[in-house]
C-alpha cells in the first residue's frame, strides 16, 4: 500500500514548499513583531497585538475570505503587487504560503516574545557599556538569547503552516499541483469512495513529517539552552 | 577629570549630587538606598539625570540645558557591575573580546597579555561564564571593561556578592589596577574597610545627597 501516486508526491512536495516559504518569510517579521511587542511602548501597540493574535481565534473560513478579498487579483493590494511587481497570489501556491504564513505567525511570534521578554535587561545594558549600539546589541545578545523561543516559534509556525486548511482553501482553493497540500488531497480523498486507503498513506505521513520536525525542534532548543549553562 | 553636577526624582526619592572626581579613585560611599547606583548609572549613561551636566575630561556627556545626552555605547566608559552580568552565550575569550569588536579597536597584545596577567585569567579562556566562580567571574568582568580601552571605570560593588575569602582574592587585583593602570575609577561600596582600603577620595552618600566632606575618623564614626 505504500507506493504514492505521483498526484500524492506532489501534495506532499508542495506541503513542504508551502510550509518552509511561509516559515522563511515569517520569521524575520516575527522577530521584528516580537521585539516591538516585548520591549517597546507605543501607539497601536494593543492593537498590533490584536492583529496578531488574530488567527488563532477567527475561524479559518475568515481568515482566508479577508485574505481573498485584500490579496485577491480584484482586492486593494493583490492588485497593486500584481500593477507592480507581477506577483500573483490568488489560487497560487505562494497564496497557500501566505495563508500558511498569516496563520502561523501568531504561533511564531508568542515563544520569541517569551524568550525576549525573559532576556535579562542588565545583559543587554552592559553591552551597551562595552560600545554596542542598539542594532549589534540586537544581534549579539538579544537574539542568541532568545534562541530557544526562536527555534519553539519557528517550529510551530512551520508546523502549523504544514496542516493549515481553512483559510488556504478559502483563498487559494483546491488545485492539484498548485495549491493542493496534503490536508487538502486528504480531505478530497475521503470524499470520493476509493480514497480510503490514498488518505491514508497521506496521514502517516503527515504524521511522521510532524513527528519529525517536533523532535528536531526539541533537540535544538536543548542543545541553544545547554550552551547558556556551561555544558 | 569627572564632573557631575545633576538632580533626578525616582518616584518619591530625590537625588541631588555636585562632585568633582580628580583622584584616581574616588569612592561613592553609603547605605544602600542612598542612591550611589543610580548616580553612577547616570555617570555610565543609563539612566538620564532631570537636570544637570556631567562633563569627562572637557567632553559634554550630558546637559540638560543644551540637551545634550551622549548615548552609553558612545561613551567610552567601562562598568563593572555587582554581578558581573558576563554574557552567558559566550566562553570568557569572547566576553574579553566583545567591547574591542563593538568599538571596532585593532587587538593590542601587549595590553591584552598585561591585563590577562594583571587579573590571572589566562587559563579561564575557553570556559562560560556558568563555569566560573564568583572571584573569576567578577576579574573577567573587569578584564573585560578594561580591554574595551575606556576613559574611565565605574565599579558598582564589584565585590558585595562575593564572601569574605573572595574579596580578599579580589582586592588586590584592584590594588594594581590602581597603581599600574592608572585607569581613573569611580567606585561605589557601603564597606568601609573596602572604600578605605582603594580610594584616595570618599564621597559620602546619605538619602540622594553628598555629605559634606568627612574626614577620615568621621568617616569611620558614622552611624557606628
Amino acid at each position: 500500500m505504500f507506493s504514492l501516486t505521483p498526484e500524492e508526491w506532489m501534495a506532499i512536495e508542495l506541503s513542504l514548499r508551502v510550509a518552509i516559504v511561509a516559515t522563511l518569510f515569517a520569521l524575520p517579521l516575527g522577530l521584528v513583531v516580537a521585539y516591538l511587542l516585548a520591549r517597546k511602548d507605543f501607539w497601536g501597540k494593543a492593537l498590533l497585538d490584536g492583529l496578531v493574535h488574530l488567527p488563532l481565534v477567527l475561524p479559518p473560513v475568515v481568515t482566508g475570505y479577508f485574505l481573498l478579498l485584500t490579496f485577491g487579483r480584484r482586492g486593494p493590494v493583490g492588485h497593486f503587487l500584481e500593477q507592480t511587481f507581477g506577483i500573483v497570489f490568488a489560487f497560487r501556491w505562494t497564496g497557500a504560503a501566505l495563508a500558511c504564513g498569516v496563520m502561523g505567525f501568531p504561533l511564531m511570534v508568542r515563544p520569541i516574545r517569551l524568550a525576549m521578554e525573559s532576556i535579562d535587561r542588565k545583559i543587554e545594558d552592559a553591552a551597551s557599556t562595552l560600545g554596542a549600539d542598539p542594532f549589534w546589541r540586537f544581534v549579539t545578545v538579544t537574539l542568541p538569547l532568545s534562541l530557544p523561543g526562536i527555534i519553539a516559534g519557528t517550529l510551530l509556525c512551520f508546523a502549523k503552516a504544514l496542516g493549515e486548511f481553512g483559510a488556504t482553501i478559502t483563498f487559494v482553493s483546491n488545485i492539484p499541483g498548485e495549491t493542493q497540500t496534503i490536508s487538502a488531497a486528504i480531505y478530497t480523498l475521503t470524499q470520493v469512495p476509493s480514497g480510503d486507503a490514498a488518505a491514508l498513506r497521506l496521514v502517516i505521513i503527515a504524521t511522521i513529517i510532524s513527528l519529525i520536525a517536533l523532535m528536531l525542534s526539541e533537540f535544538l532548543a536543548r542543545r541553544a539552552t545547554a550552551r547558556f549553562h556551561g555544558l | 577629570m569627572l564632573t557631575v553636577d545633576i538632580d533626578k526624582t525616582l518616584g518619591t526619592f530625590r537625588l541631588t549630587a555636585q562632585f568633582e572626581a580628580a583622584d584616581r579613585v574616588t569612592a561613592l560611599f553609603g547605605q544602600s538606598g542612598a542612591g550611589k547606583t543610580s548616580l553612577i548609572n547616570m555617570v555610565g549613561g543609563l539612566v538620564a539625570p532631570d537636570r544637570g551636566r556631567i562633563v569627562l575630561d572637557g567632553e559634554v556627556l550630558f546637559d540638560a540645558a543644551r540637551r545634550i545626552n551622549v548615548p552609553v555605547h558612545r561613551r567610552r566608559i567601562g562598568y563593572v557591575f555587582q554581578e558581573g552580568r558576563l554574557f552567558p552565550h559566550l566562553d570568557v575569550r569572547r566576553n574579553l573580546d566583545y567591547g574591542r569588536w563593538m568599538r571596532g579597536l585593532a587587538h593590542d597584545a601587549q595590553a591584552h597579555t598585561h591585563i590577562l596577567a594583571m587579573l590571572d585569567i589566562g587559563d579561564l579562556m575557553d570556559r562560560r561564564p556558568a563555569q566560573l566562580s564568583g572571584g573569576e567571574r567578577q576579574r573577567v568582568a573587569i578584564g573585560r571593561a578594561l580591554l574595551m580601552q575606556p576613559r574611565m571605570l565605574l565599579l558598582d560593588e564589584p565585590l558585595a556578592s562575593l564572601d569574605a575569602a573572595r574579596k580578599a582574592e579580589i582586592l588586590p587585583y584592584l590594588e594594581r589596577l590602581r597603581d599600574d593602570a592608572g585607569m581613573p575609577m569611580l567606585y561605589v561600596s557601603h564597606d568601609r574597610a573596602e572604600v578605605a582600603r582603594i580610594a584616595q577620595t570618599i564621597l559620602h552618600i546619605a538619602d540622594g545627597r553628598i555629605m559634606p566632606r568627612p574626614t577620615a575618623d568621621a568617616l569611620f564614626a558614622v552611624d557606628a
